[in-house]
């Protein structure tokens, strides 16, 4: 009698047993991860390497898995927005933002328009945080130690501004249905203005200490080169497709919010390289710039919080709604059987896509490159895992 | 009383343990000015706590280290295993023999010093190898493969250069080679001939596995490369090794290049460790700024420029010496 594969005792997972017996004559197989310096976290790739060219490569997931979408299930929809700051903690008003949007969708809450207003501007302060963190992590991978710690100087800036109006630096809850937690004062739009200026002249610097410096060049050129098939092919959304020429950003594609009246370009790059992709992230931070002085010039005065039921209760039915965060298009699928708990929740990560494309994006490539291809993909491994 | 004839014996035993006491203390001093710079670059202040302004933190790293577990892997070559980090350590102290820090002040007068020096610190690349192979690690076996390779590459146009500066003085005795260079910088081998020195700077990032060359190492791809598997004083003689190597190779660059101990006004050892801390911070100072290159890139810049920039700066000195006279 033959067990099934499924039932058998042995205590390797799929990867490594596919692997193992895999191995060919002069190859090695590698296991990078689940704890490696350049996977941030817990992402384990799997790589069979001749010398130090990578045959084949294979993300395994699963290691940060926390059952956000099961969870969903389990608790109100009230319950469930402080999971969305966990998501993906880089760019947690995002999340927020796409459950909310989601629940007021199929509930028919209106929003008022300074709380949107609100909305887009501390979804761009979150999102240049994000790209900030990417920046310097990227150049960590790439062997720079510095830029990281200059990221972080200009990120704790952005983080005290958030910190007045959300109360938490790092895994924000700020949205609530049919608007914001907290209305921004003053002292908030003054510092934001202040930083817009500083970060103005950051931003050349960087430009003029890191990217144009030649060895960065040489390690994102021409490196992990995407087509725009093979990014369809994966749904990889976000800064990955942008820098593989497709102008597609939620912002515009599908416009949500007041974001048809602000006046803002989709950066788009056509070499589909690491380049091309480490270019739009920074690019991305200048529009975001606009975005926030444009909304603080514009901001009406008013409420920040519709009329809201006491007990949440959507109809049957089923929704989607999707926003543009820092790695992609983030989308919430959430059905009501009419009960104050979903019936289901689906989370549209844009790291999962992003990250399927890398097993072919690294073959053939050195292993240094395949850092590089990793870390310019942006990947947030508990967003990936959810 | 000692026969004089083991007078040069005698010098040598005591100017070895003075040796070992100097590379000790530098490597506090080195670890310091590491720390200290890296905090500078970063915008931070640096090591800041233990003593004033950090000064016992290196005191308190080596005591850290020693401390700690001696962890064999169960999968190791014991032997060689322990061997490397002692294979790696104990030739450098050897470098210094012939290195004129004054002009009484060495350890050997001979009158082939570079040739000792150039030669005790191939021994490195061996104790590299042997602690990548035997710790039976694959991150550690790709980083030494990576260290031979970069360490034999970088080695050619290190060689070239400084047969350049042979040529030029007619010696391979450093104490000659100091000498026939004046007190001022327009004397300086470096100044005469800047290529040369260019291509030895550049060649000893190589040989060091400094940044931005530290592919032998190089965290974000192999994790720790071929010290991996060190832990405590086995990585602490790695780590004694790679900062005695950089001072000396900043020593011969004074020599060769900068007039060693020779300079205005006074000269003196002042002189020759000024030189020499320059070249460290120098090297400390890139470390923190640049990315790392790939592996196949740092391979073709020495063979696609360093190399044959080397070899032409030879032919080009040459024919200049031979047209002067």
């Amino acid at each position: 009698m033959t067990m099934s594969p499924q039932l058998s005792s042995d205590p390797s997972d799929f990867y490594s047993q596919s692997f193992s017996k895999g191995a060919r004559e002069n190859t090695l197989i590698l296991n990078m991860g689940p704890q490696h310096p350049s996977t941030h976290g817990v992402l384990r790739v799997i790589v069979e390497l001749d010398g130090e060219y990578i045959v084949r490569a294979e993300p395994v997931l699963g290691y940060i898995h926390r059952m956000h979408e099961f969870m969903g299930q389990k608790k109100t929809y009230t319950q469930y927005l402080p999971n969305m700051g966990r998501v993906d903690y880089l760019h947690a008003t995002a999340w927020n933002w796409a459950y909310v949007g989601a629940v007021e969708q199929l509930a028919g809450i209106e929003v008022p328009e300074r709380a949107e207003y609100i909305r887009v501007l501390t979804c761009e302060i979150n999102r240049i945080c994000s790209h900030l963190v990417w920046w310097g992590a990227y150049l960590l991978d790439l062997g720079a130690f510095t830029p990281i710690l200059y990221a972080f100087e200009d990120r704790e800036f952005l983080l005290d501004i958030l910190q007045r109006v959300t109360g938490s630096r790092l895994t924000y809850c700020y949205f609530r249905f049919g608007g914001v937690y907290a209305d921004v004062d003053d002292k908030f739009i003054d510092d934001t203005r202040t930083f817009i200026q500083r970060f103005r002249k950051r931003l050349k610097m960087y430009e003029a200490l890191v990217t144009k410096n030649f060895i960065l060049r040489k390690r994102c050129e021409d490196i992990g080169v995407l087509s725009v098939q093979t990014a369809r092919k994966y749904g990889c959304t976000g800064p990955v497709i942008r820098g593989s020429g497709v102008p597609y950003d939620v912002r515009r594609a599908v416009p949500y919010s007041v974001y048809p009246e602000l006046d803002f370009e989709i950066p788009t790059f056509s070499e589909g390289d690491a380049m091309a992709r480490y270019m739009v992230r920074l690019k991305e931070m200048e529009q975001s710039l606009r975005i926030m002085e444009q909304v603080m010039d514009r901001m009406p005065d008013g409420d920040i919080q519709g009329k809201t039921p006491k007990t949440l209760k959507p109809p049957k039915g089923e929704t989607y709604f999707a926003v543009e965060g820092a790695r992609g298009k983030i989308g919430v699928h959430l059905v009501s059987d009419g009960s104050a708990t979903p019936y289901r929740v689906k989370l549209r990560a844009p790291g999962y896509s992003n990250l399927s494309c890398f097993a072919e994006l690294s073959k053939g490539t050195l292993i240094a490159d395949a850092v590089s291809i990793l870390g310019s993909l942006d990947l947030v491994i508990p967003e990936i895992d959810r | 009383m000692i026969n004089p004839e083991y007078y040069p014996l005698v010098r040598m035993v005591i100017f070895l343990v003075a040796m070992m006491a100097f590379v000790g203390l530098n490597a506090l001093v080195l670890v310091y000015a590491e720390r200290k710079i890296a905090g500078h670059v970063q915008r931070r202040p640096g090591p800041f706590h233990v003593g004033w302004h950090g000064l016992l933190q290196p005191l308190a790293d080596a005591g850290k280290l020693m401390a700690k577990q001696l962890l064999t892997p169960w999968s190791s070559d014991k032997l060689l295993f322990w061997a490397a980090p002692l294979l790696s350590f104990l030739p450098v102290i050897l470098l210094f023999l012939p290195i004129p820090f004054g002009e009484t002040l060495y350890g050997l007068n001979v009158n082939l010093g570079v040739v000792l020096i150039l030669a005790f610190s191939g021994l490195n690349v061996l104790a590299l190898c042997l602690a990548g192979w035997a710790s039976n690690n694959k991150y550690g076996l790709l980083g030494a493969a990576r260290a031979v390779a970069q360490s034999v590459a970088y080695e050619i146009p290190l060689l070239i250069s400084v047969l350049t500066v042979a040529l030029m003085s007619g010696s391979l005795d450093l104490h000659a080679i100091t000498v026939q260079q004046g007190a001022w910088p327009w004397q300086w081998y470096g100044v005469l001939n800047p290529l040369a020195f260019f291509i030895y700077f550049i060649s000893i990032l190589g040989e060091t596995n400094r940044a931005p060359f530290d592919l032998p190492e190089g965290e974000s791809e192999l994790t720790a490369g071929f010290h991996t598997e060190y832990s405590g004083m086995g990585f602490g003689m790695f780590f004694l090794s790679e900062y005695a190597n950089m001072v000396v190779v900043c020593c011969v660059a004074s020599i060769l290049f900068l007039g060693g101990y020779q300079g205005p006004i006074e000269s003196g050892w002042w002189w020759f460790l000024l030189k020499v801390y320059a070249l460290l911070f120098i090297i400390i100072w890139m470390r923190w700024t640049f990315p790392r290159v790939r592996f196949d890139q740092l391979l073709n810049i020495n063979w696609r420029w360093l190399t044959p920039l080397a070899l032409l700066n030879l032919v080009g000195t040459v024919i200049v010496l031979r047209l002067a006279g």
